[in-house]
């Protein structure tokens, strides 16, 4: 079972899988969607104690409310 | 000390409007990203029951009924349970819930092959509205205005679409006042209450309709209250249609509701709300 909590006021970066671009992770939580700044690609934080980025999953068929 | 965990697929806005309510009463939480469990079904992991309340916020609708289901077995205080879950996930069940209860709902036929489906369509009259049984956010609902795009979609349906795409799900069109209401039912309470507005036919606000208040009356309060109650109760958003000569009709009910664009307009702090009827529960130790 993974667990996260938010950052606590380190510097994180991790690179745009899509254009190289070093994004600040920094206040956002491991599973958020954020975009690159450069190449607008929307972006999965995977993890933030190993900072890593994934280009965001299309919605699947049975997400919703 | 009260301790949570948030089931998530993704962490939207709603998930870091709870964290942020649980922050200010410094209640200690996990995320739980539910892509990542592996569950022995018959072994509970005891770091489960270091939580006094669940609160399911998966986005992945089929994984977060599983986790629910596995971790209710296990004993583990879910919000919501697995049976309201369930129910609400599924639109033949959640009809079928309201039709127990006796709770005005459009009137919906079921057919399991196309040619049986156009004669259903044509018993109603067009339009009509198709629908999957599952699915959210107003994707895949088409209004069927006459026989051609009645065959059209069908075909497309039985072609294309998965085995639940072949259950078709046929609900009277509602003339709407190009609006609908979306009511949050917490516990034994409607809470507040959102017009959804659009020149679409479809008024989720996933696909553009605009929010803003809409009165809590008397009437609106009672019907969704009963509506939440035949699904099973719990922490709820109904979908209200108007319709001129049969009045308020509930469409729709979720379980895992968003509510971003539902705080500003009505004024009323959902996620605290929420949060006030998860902790009472969860200490009472009452599954619901």
């Amino acid at each position: 079972m993974e667990t996260t909590s938010t950052t606590n006021g380190t510097t994180l970066t991790a690179n745009c899988p899509e254009c190289d671009a070093a994004i600040n992770l920094q206040g956002l939580l491991a599973n958020e969607i954020t975009y690159c700044p450069d190449c607008n690609a929307e972006l999965e934080v995977l993890s933030l104690e190993q900072p890593a980025l994934a280009l965001a999953p299309q919605v699947e068929e049975d997400w919703g409310e | 000390m009260t301790h949570i965990a948030l089931l998530t697929s993704r962490v939207r806005v709603e998930e870091k409007l709870l964290i942020a309510a649980l922050n200010r009463r410094n209640i200690t939480f996990d995320i739980i990203d539910d892509g990542t469990l592996l569950l022995d079904l018959a072994q509970p992991d005891p770091r489960w029951h270091t939580y006094d309340a669940v609160l399911g916020r998966s986005m992945s609708q089929s994984r977060g009924l599983a986790v629910l289901a596995v971790l209710e077995q296990w004993g583990v205080p879910v919000f919501n349970t697995a049976t309201v879950t369930a129910t609400c996930n599924d639109k033949l069940l959640t009809t079928l819930a309201l039709l127990r209860a006796g709770v005005p709902t459009p009137r919906t036929l079921l057919a399991f092959d196309a040619q049986t489906a156009v004669q259903g369509i044509e018993t109603l009259g067009y339009p009509v509205v198709l629908k999957p049984i599952t699915g959210s956010w107003g994707r895949l609902l088409a209004r069927i205005n006459d026989r051609d795009a009645a065959e059209a979609v069908l075909e497309h349906q039985e072609t294309l679409g998965g085995y639940q795409h072949h259950t078709h799900y046929i609900q009277q069109y509602i003339d709407k006042p190009h609006r609908d209401i979306r009511a949050f039912v917490i516990g034994d309470e409607t809470v507040c209450a959102i017009y959804r507005t659009s020149e679409h036919w479809v008024t989720n606000t996933a696909r553009g309709a605009v929010t803003s208040n809409c009165p809590v009356t008397p009437e609106l309060a009672k019907l969704c209250v009963r509506a939440a109650h035949a699904v099973g109760g719990g922490i709820l958003a109904i979908d209200i249609l108007e319709d001129v000569e049969q009045g308020l009709l509930v469409n729709e009910i979720n379980a895992t509701m968003e509510f971003r664009n539902s705080i500003a307009p009505t004024g009323v702090d959902i996620p605290q709300v929420m949060l006030d009827y998860v902790l009472s529960h969860a200490r009472e130790g009452v599954l619901r």
